[in-house]
């Protein structure tokens, strides 16, 4: 994708760096994402996708490196901050609160209010069963506490989150992990929706063939670092996979 | 009222079949609130009758009883309903009796002491600025153990045993332990007692706004509801639980009217207001003790900022997980702080109530309140492991406790017997809660 290196990233990470009591959770790692574009991120598990994921969404503070947006430097120090950067997370862990319904989760930190500032519990679950209604048609338990819910129907609830809110740039941390063969089908139409909608997407996902289907590039991450990220449509499976297993990029020594 | 973020609890049926399970499906009646009045009414009924038995006469269901039972719960129900959004956070709070005990004591010493030196013995400011600082205070030292433990990362446990020590001190260095009294005369009526009554016209009105209030809520939630092409509920179980506040209010007053002041009392008000007493005595009735009222005033704001504003959806998602709310940019450490002063500024309310029913200060009120208002919540449903309950309940569980102990007393239980019921119902009440869980899974 030649021709993105006269657009401005979408997102430029720079440099980022962070550690948990010594261990280097992230190690210098350099990434950029364009408005429409799909990067996926693969690992083994610990390899530090889902710490890097939330530096840029607000949930940790990077020691060190820097985050660019749309050609700016931001300065995201809380979920807050990227939320105002039209940044949405979808958590690998859902973030659901247990004991609230779908509604209160989605709009969890965003409320409707009316006039008074009171909570608009009728207005809430109205666009909640709108926005269910596009995403998994089969939601109804919309007043059950999401602990009610399977694994499936909690996953929606955390999509719909990050999508209602017209995210710009959106982190989804595994999404279809706790997901069956239809609804992971659905995910896979929504990405590519939002793709053509023009958002920058980062994919987490172990699924290579999913991510070879999904991804406009992918970066591979081993021990906290960067190990390669590369167009799919320059590799095979076989080469990431590869990557993935050796933690070199076998590409780079040839070229 | 039932689209709340509370998990719904209605969930019971199936089991039971037939006309009760139907008739409470259809009124969306809360069955566990259901069941907490129902235990309250056997707790009446059982010391009525057992009082009937054993003394040959039942003292507890009657109007001078029912109105007393109001007055003392107060006390205990103002700080329940705080301690729900502590304990729904995964927090408690041991310290709430010794706040109390401390703000009693500076509001004691501010106005017997201080302001009249200023504004003169019964300045009609007198009370009112004692009440401010008592809140004040209260929440000042609530936020401050708050702090701590928000952002000093120090167990909610340990800061507020802490504060169960070191405010209960403090109390008695303000008064090197003296008692501090009488109160301002307008203080007192705070705390109840013939003049510190509504009397029978007031509490119509109060009965009647009560009543509009809920005609209006039953209507326009339906519309509501209608608006949003929700479901609702057949017309017929609107008008019956319309009805059935309307007849739980009314039945209040009526209650509380039908209890007359003591003669001496009476006589008394005649002679101020140079009335003269007929033959039979003069029937002037009680009405709604001020301070039931200030706890139903802070049960209707509690409930309202649980339910309706964004602080208590955050109190609920805190609860049900804290990591979740961080995530979705709510500042939980803040929010902790925020939700002990505001436990403090109720134990400061619940002191003047207790100061002004007393007629007094003294360093020991309070003593082991925090105990009580803990088992009000639990009993009331407040979950210990966070994330649910509701103010009502906690409200309600301050009656059973409150019940429980004058009861005992009326049909003549000695303190140690009283301890044993108290402890064993309190265990034996989220044992039952547990079950009653597990089943409406
Ligand atoms: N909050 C944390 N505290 C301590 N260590 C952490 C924390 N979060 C992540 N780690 C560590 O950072 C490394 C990367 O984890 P993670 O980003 O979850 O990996 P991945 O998502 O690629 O599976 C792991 O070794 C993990 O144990
Ligand atoms: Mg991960």
């Amino acid at each position: 994708m030649t021709d993105k290196s006269k657009q401005t990233p979408l997102v430029d990470l720079r440099n980022i760096s962070i550690s948990f009591g010594g261990i280097k959770a992230v190690d210098g790692v350099s990434l950029d994402l364009y408005p429409g574009e799909v990067v996926g991120l693969l690992g083994h598990n610990g390899a530090g996708k889902s710490t890097l994921s939330k530096i840029l969404s607000g949930a940790y503070e990077a020691d060190s490196g820097e985050i660019w947006i749309n050609g700016k430097r931001a300065d995201i120090r809380s979920p807050r901050d990227a939320r105002d950067h039209n940044i949405e997370t979808i958590y690998q862990t859902l973030a659901l609160a247990d004991n609230l319904d779908a509604a209160s989760n989605l709009f969890l930190g965003r409320e409707l209010v009316n006039r008074w500032g009171m909570v608009d519990d009728s207005r809430m679950e109205s666009e909640t069963r709108k926005i269910m209604a596009r995403l998994n048609p089969n939601f109804k338990k919309l007043k059950e506490p999401v602990s009610a819910l399977s694994g499936g129907q909690r996953q929606s609830v955390a999509i719909a989150r990050a999508v209602y809110f017209n995210a710009r740039i959106l982190i989804m941390d595994e999404p279809t992990a706790a997901l069956g063969v239809h609804e992971t089908a659905m995910v896979a139409d929504l990405i590519k929706e939002l793709k053509s909608q023009g958002l920058g997407i980062f994919l987490i996902s172990h699924d290579t063939r999913e991510m070879m289907e999904l991804c406009d590039r992918v970066s591979v991450m081993k021990n906290g670092q960067l190990i390669g990220t590369e167009n799919v449509a320059d590799v095979t499976e076989d080469d990431i996979l590869s990557m993935i297993i050796m933690g070199k990029n076998p590409r780079a020594e040839v070229a | 009222m039932t689209d709340t973020a509370t998990p719904k609890t209605t969930a019971a049926k199936g089991r039971r079949e037939g006309r009760i399970a139907q008739f409470l499906h259809a009124t969306e009646i809360d069955t566990r609130l259901l069941g907490m009045i129902g235990a309250l009414l056997l707790i009446w009924v059982g010391f009525h009758f057992f009082g009937l038995y054993k003394n040959g006469f039942g003292a507890f269901l009657t109007p001078r009883n029912l109105w007393n039972l109001s007055v003392q719960t107060s006390s205990i129900g103002i700080m329940a309903t705080g301690m729900v959004l502590v304990i729904v956070t995964r927090n408690i709070d041991l310290s709430v009796g010794s706040i109390l005990g401390f703000c009693a004591i500076l509001m004691g010493v501010l106005q017997v002491k201080i302001l009249p030196q200023y504004l003169g013995i019964g300045h009609p400011a007198i009370w009112m600025l004692a009440v401010l600082a008592g809140i004040i205070v209260g929440s000042l030292v609530g936020g401050f153990q708050g702090v701590l433990i928000a952002y000093g990362k120090i167990p909610a446990f340990i800061v507020t045993l802490g504060g169960l020590l070191v405010w209960r001190g403090a109390a008695f260095l303000v008064a090197r332990g003296e008692t501090i009294s009488p109160v301002d005369s307008t203080f007192a009526l705070l705390g109840g007692g013939p003049y510190g009554a509504v009397g029978s016209t007031g509490s119509w009105i109060v009965g009647l706004i009560a009543c509009a209030a809920i005609i209006y809520f039953v209507i326009s939630g339906r519309a509501r509801r209608q608006r949003f092409g929700f479901h609702v509920r057949p017309i017929w179980a609107e008008y019956v639980m319309g009805a059935l506040a309307c007849g739980i209010v009314i039945g209040a007053v009526l209650l509380v009217n039908a209890y007359p002041w003591p003669i001496g009392i009476v006589r008394q008000y005649a002679e101020a207001n140079n009335i003269v007493l007929p033959e039979s005595g003069l029937f002037i009735s009680h009405g709604f003790a001020i301070p039931i009222l200030i706890l139903v005033g802070v049960g209707l704001a509690m409930t309202v900022l649980m339910t309706r504003t964004r602080f208590g959806r955050y109190v609920f998602a805190i609860g049900g997980n804290p990591e979740a709310a961080k995530l979705a940019g709510i500042n939980t450490q803040w929010m902790t702080v925020k939700i002990f002063a505001l436990m403090g500024g109720l134990a400061g309310l619940s002191a003047v109530v207790a100061s002004a029913r007393l007629g007094s200060a003294t360093n020991a009120l309070g003593t082991l309140d925090e105990l009580y208002v803990i088992a009000a919540a639990v009993i009331g449903g407040t979950s210990l492991a966070g994330g649910v309950g509701t103010i009502y309940g906690a409200i309600l569980g301050a009656f059973v406790m409150q019940s429980l102990q004058t009861g005992m007393v009326l049909v003549g239980f000695d303190a140690a017997m009283q301890q044993i019921i108290v402890g064993s119902v309190l265990v034996l009440a989220v044992y039952l809660d547990n079950q009653y869980r597990a089943r409406a899974k």
